[in-house]
């Protein structure tokens, strides 16, 4: 049994804190969409159900507990009850490893700095890509325990297109890695810390701008958003591999989507956008900074949901596999070569 | 060092299980447990690029592969000429004589383990190498050439995997061109 | 502290089993998931071993295992689907004949 320290607490507190941290971050990407896609739209969404509607978050969620759970009764009962947990605990365990905060000492109550991070692995970044294949499962076995043709062709359609694109996230994730010459998330993001000519931030979306688009691109595939959301199509596959899901199988798949973004959102920050480094705050209080990065690529997401249209199915793989994969590589040989002539 | 017997512990628990399934579809996914267990091994071993390649490799795009063909195939129980209810491990003729050859095996490994005596016994001796560094220095200078022949292995595989898999489409010159 | 001889001794055990599946189990697909098992053991053993001196090799060798094994898979997987679309059935006991 390790010595119970003030350092153990902390790390303890730390990882309630994120956990509870992203649930909310999820309750409140309902309601940003929501507002958001209404103000896109010039209508109004949810504004009565609290302040500005801010509970409608809490009322969908306490609507999701009452309904009942169904099962088809065709439907593997193991199967069908796995899907939804694998989704879920591999969108929280993708968080795990992403540092979001700089040394701090939780405002003098720690002998010594602490990073603000569940679990710093020096291949922090392979990490996260090893648990974004894992969550290809969830989907997979939704669509395949439901018994259903449309949860099939939408499972076996959306994994088809999460494998597609996770090769083109894994190319520009190892373009940033040769910029930043190491695996850990945290090497990278301290990497960022400073400036050019004191004004433009030493961020790695200036020296890859490609990558980042590539990232992003990918990564918006990866959480089957739109405008690659095919497989969960309302109008074309009724709701594509969670048509039989009801309740609070529904809820973790929705739960599961949301922290996927947030999760896409967070590592691009640390990766391109210098993580928690920013003007007029120190290290400690680089969260803030964090936060409002993190918050400007959510906008992103809804923003590109309800502006463009959505890919059909060939479309989206065709660019997958014929555009955006060759784009990668190319980004890759361009970035190594920049790497070595400019001496790393 | 218990970590170690749990990780162990998993990792042939669902091996035999996958063994035993009647159903793929529950083989594939507990082969994924399997691997998951070895892959905590592997952090163990302080090799936590193999563990994180395990993950991403086998447990991620491999088994992806498996469920594929699993759920295309549609064929999800054993059929044989003899009974279907029972076991597959339990029915006579050929089976038999695998679960003999298969113990005598284990019995073989076993011996031939047990007179390695002090070589094997001791604490790990010296430190591991566990940076990605050495591992990418040494894989793209003295392994330089596996690597590339590696990657033409791929490609040969994908190419043959599309070709054998493919039905017999009609004749490769249209009628009247 | 687990020495090397335990992992030596976990990978025989999971050689063991693979080899028993690919003996016994009358199943395309299984046979396949019974020889992936077999190369995870060696896998083992190759890092075990490349940990006890201390060198790197030993996970090398395991990324081209591991590469091979995902050739293999493919490769082995494809042959499947063609012999199934022929015959209906993944029990090899049916493809005995050299006719095809």
């Amino acid at each position: 049994m390790p010595a119970i320290t003030p350092l153990l607490i902390a790390q303890l507190v730390i990882i309630v804190v994120v956990f509870h941290a992203l649930l909310l971050s999820a309750a409140a990407m309902v309601w940003v969409e929501r507002r958001l896609a209404a103000a896109l739209q010039q209508r109004l969404g949810p504004i009565r159900v609290g302040w500005q509607g801010l509970l409608q978050p809490f009322a969908d969620v306490i609507k999701l507990m009452f309904k009942e759970e169904l099962r088809p009764k065709a439907a593997d009962a193991l199967l069908f009850a796995l899907a939804p947990v694998i989704s879920a605990t591999c969108a929280f365990a993708a968080f795990a490893v992403v540092p979001f905060g700089g040394e701090t000492t939780l405002f003098g109550l720690l002998p010594e700095g602490m990073r603000l991070q569940v679990a710093d692995v020096n291949v922090a970044a392979l990490v996260i890509f090893a648990i974004a294949s894992m969550s290809v499962y969830g989907i997979v076995l939704a669509g395949w325990s439901s018994n259903s043709k449309y949860s099939l062709i939408g499972g076996l359609r959306s994994s088809a297109q999460m494998i597609s694109y996770e090769l083109s996230y894994g190319m520009a994730l190892v373009s940033v890695l040769l910029v930043g010459n190491s695996l850990s998330l945290t090497d990278i993001v301290n990497g960022q810390a400073g400036a050019w000519f004191g004004v433009i931030p030493k961020w790695f979306v200036f020296l890859q701008p490609l990558g980042f688009l590539i990232y992003m691109t990918a990564g918006v595939a990866e959480t089957n958003r739109a405008p690659f959301d095919f497989p969960e199509a309302e109008q074309e596959l009724v709701a594509g591999y969670h048509t039989e899901y009801s309740s609070m199988s529904f809820a973790m798949f929705f739960l599961a989507e949301y922290i996927n973004m947030v999760t896409v959102s967070a590592v691009a920050t640390d990766l391109f956008l210098g993580g928690w480094h920013g003007p007029f705050l120190p290290a400690s209080l680089g969260w803030i900074w964090f936060l409002l990065k993190v918050g400007a690529l959510l906008f992103f997401y809804v923003w590109m949901r309800w502006t463009l249209p959505r890919y059909r199915y060939d479309q989206l793989m065709k660019f997958g596999w014929k555009v955006l994969l060759p784009v990668s590589v190319v980004n890759l040989l361009v970035t190594a070569a920049g790497v070595l002539y400019f001496g790393g | 060092m218990t970590l170690f017997y749990v990780f162990a512990a998993v990792a042939v628990l669902a091996s035999m299980l996958v063994i035993a399934q009647r159903n793929p579809i529950y083989s594939v996914l507990l082969l994924i447990a399997s691997f998951g267990a070895l892959s905590g091994l592997y952090v163990l071993l302080d090799a936590p690029f193999v563990a994180v390649t395990q993950i991403i490799v086998y447990a991620g795009a491999i088994m992806v592969l498996f469920l594929f063909v699993v759920m295309l195939l549609n064929a999800p129980h054993e059929d044989t000429e003899f009974d279907e209810h029972v076991h597959p491990l339990r029915r006579p003729g050929a089976m038999r004589l695998g679960a003999v050859l298969a113990a005598a095996l284990i019995a073989e490994l076993a011996w031939a383990l047990s007179r390695t005596g002090a070589a094997t016994g001791g604490d790990f001796q010296v430190a591991g190498v566990s940076s990605v560094r050495a591992i990418g220095r040494s894989l793209f200078t003295t392994y330089a050439f596996p690597f590339e022949v590696t990657s033409v292995l791929i490609l040969v595989a994908m190419v043959g995997a599309v070709v054998l898999a493919r039905r017999d489409s009609g004749p490769s010159v249209p009628p009247g061109a | 502290m687990p020495t090397l001889a335990h992992y030596l001794v976990l990978s025989a055990v999971l050689f063991c089993i693979g080899t028993a599946g690919v003996f016994v189990r009358r199943n395309l697909i299984t046979i396949l998931l019974s020889i992936e098992i077999m190369l995870n053991a060696v896998n083992l053993s190759f890092v075990a071993f490349g940990r006890a001196l201390g060198s790197v090799d030993g996970q090398i060798i395991v990324f081209f295992v591991m590469t091979v094994a995902a050739a293999e898979a493919a490769v082995g997987l494809a042959i499947v689907i063609g012999l199934f679309r022929h015959r209906e059935s993944l029990n090899p006991d049916t493809f005995t004949s050299l006719k095809w």
